[in-house]
């Protein structure tokens, strides 16, 4: 098969889709080449829109919301959402989701048998502001178990989804933490074969985030693509 | 547009990751799937299944409807997660605008189903379509792929020509009976589903 038609690689940014080391993508990802089209048509150019009415204020605070304090140590990410010409994008819905401190999340089917935590269910979402700026309270996800291959432990990370101003920058991925020494083992980081790529999803420490005797702080920023043609619409 | 938008992309993308297996008390929404305004005249149903290549029905994926108004309008509207003010709980569309988003996890069977209303054509002569974003563990990017209605077949045809029939065919919807379309979604396999990469 010439390198052309392999399915899944058709840039070094995104992962590769047949990705063998991260077994559930083996009956799960696309045989073809993704169709080209090469002059989007107006449907994929353009995106849903939300508001103020699909978005609370308490709801990028993630440590909010219940009885009392959830366990981890309290962080804040900050970063912008850009287009790839470095506009910011204001007015994005960016949703979020995560682990708790002890590397468990809230949901029925996750039964590694780390403590759920009663005041932490850990979404969140918000909208970006005319810097294109989104911000985060939550706590540091823990590292967690799964059953990829033998001894596989997720970096601790926090999914995030983000839609754009066209349909075709639509995007979700996940935010690692610095320095995480399970970067190496990790089959689902890999799939992103450019060390580069793979670094822009590591967050960075910011100290000027970080307040005292409160949280730690961590930039994060976010470049959608889309096709060339998504530069040029007026928004 | 303006004539000293740049001509190239200057920032290289944040790569994209899978959505995992555990999304569902975050993505997920009520009335996710109502996307036609209550009191719709004459909505119609998109539903089906999404497959692996072993032709097993995947229970975590996530697909996302983004389509025109029935006069073929994209402008579309905020609205679709709004949240109570007291409670914060999303509660969903208010039923009265149509926001033309429409988001919903397939079931433990891997079915999915959408109630909406048929696009108009989104610029005079265009062959209307639901675009679709597919979101599963397991799949590392999301993919895109469009549902064409069993009316719209021959301009369909039309616009791919060089796609062999049994691969145009997994862009179109199959009628059911009134107002009610099926449409697979298979990720892999010999039915595989035609995805589209924007260029």
């Amino acid at each position: 098969m010439a390198a052309a038609d392999r399915v899944g690689a058709p840039d070094p940014h995104h992962p590769t889709r047949d990705y063998p080391p991260y077994r559930s993508s083996a009956l799960r990802h696309p045989k073809h080449a993704p169709l080209p089209v090469v002059d989007p048509e107006a449907v994929e150019l353009t995106g849903p829109v939300f508001g103020v009415t699909d978005v609370s204020a308490l709801d990028n605070d993630l440590t909010l919301g219940k009885t009392g304090e959830p366990a981890g140590q309290r962080i804040t990410i900050t970063g912008r959402v850009l287009d790839r010409a470095g506009r910011p994008m204001a007015g994005q819905l960016v949703e979020v989701w995560q682990a708790n401190a002890a590397g468990r999340y809230a949901h029925d089917l996750d039964q590694h048998p780390a403590p759920l935590d009663p005041n932490f269910t850990g979404s969140g979402r918000c909208l970006t502001d005319d810097d294109g700026e989104y911000s985060f309270t939550t706590i540091r996800p823990g590292a967690y178990p799964w059953r990829n291959h033998l001894n596989a432990w997720r970096p601790a990370h926090i999914h995030f989804s983000l839609f754009g101003t066209a349909f075709t920058q639509r995007m979700v991925t996940q935010m690692y933490f610095p320095g995480d020494p399970l970067f190496p083992y990790d089959p689902v980081l890999r799939s992103v074969t450019d060390q580069a790529a793979r670094d822009r999803l590591v967050a960075v420490y910011d100290h000027e985030l970080s307040l005292p005797e409160w949280t730690l702080g961590y930039r994060w920023d976010i470049v959608l693509g889309g096709p060339s043609r998504t530069l040029f619409e007026d928004r | 547009m303006t004539p000293s938008a740049p001509r190239s992309h200057s920032l290289p993308p944040t790569p994209a990751q899978t959505v995992g297996p555990f999304f569902g008390y975050a993505l997920p929404f009520a009335g996710g799937a109502r996307i036609a305004v209550d009191g719709d005249p004459d909505p119609i149903t998109v539903h089906g299944q999404v497959f692996d290549g072993a032709e097993v029905p995947i229970p975590d994926a996530l697909v996302e409807i983004w389509q025109a108004d029935r006069d073929g309008s994209l402008t579309g509207a905020p609205g679709s997660l709004r949240h109570d003010q007291v409670t914060g709980e999303v509660i969903g569309r208010d039923g009265t605008a149509f926001t033309g988003f429409g988001r919903v996890p397939t079931d433990a069977d891997g079915h999915w189903a959408v109630r909406t209303v048929a696009p108009g054509p989104h610029r005079p002569g265009a062959v209307p379509y639901l675009a679709v974003a597919v979101f599963a563990r397991g799949l590392l990017h999301h993919l895109h792929t469009r549902v064409y209605l069993p009316e719209h077949a021959d301009g369909l045809r039309a616009q791919f020509p060089d796609l062999p029939d049994s691969r145009l065919a997994t862009l179109l919807a199959r009628r059911e009976r009134a107002g009610v379309y099926r449409f697979d979604i298979r990720l892999q396999g010999e039915e595989e589903t035609v995805f589209f990469d924007f260029r």
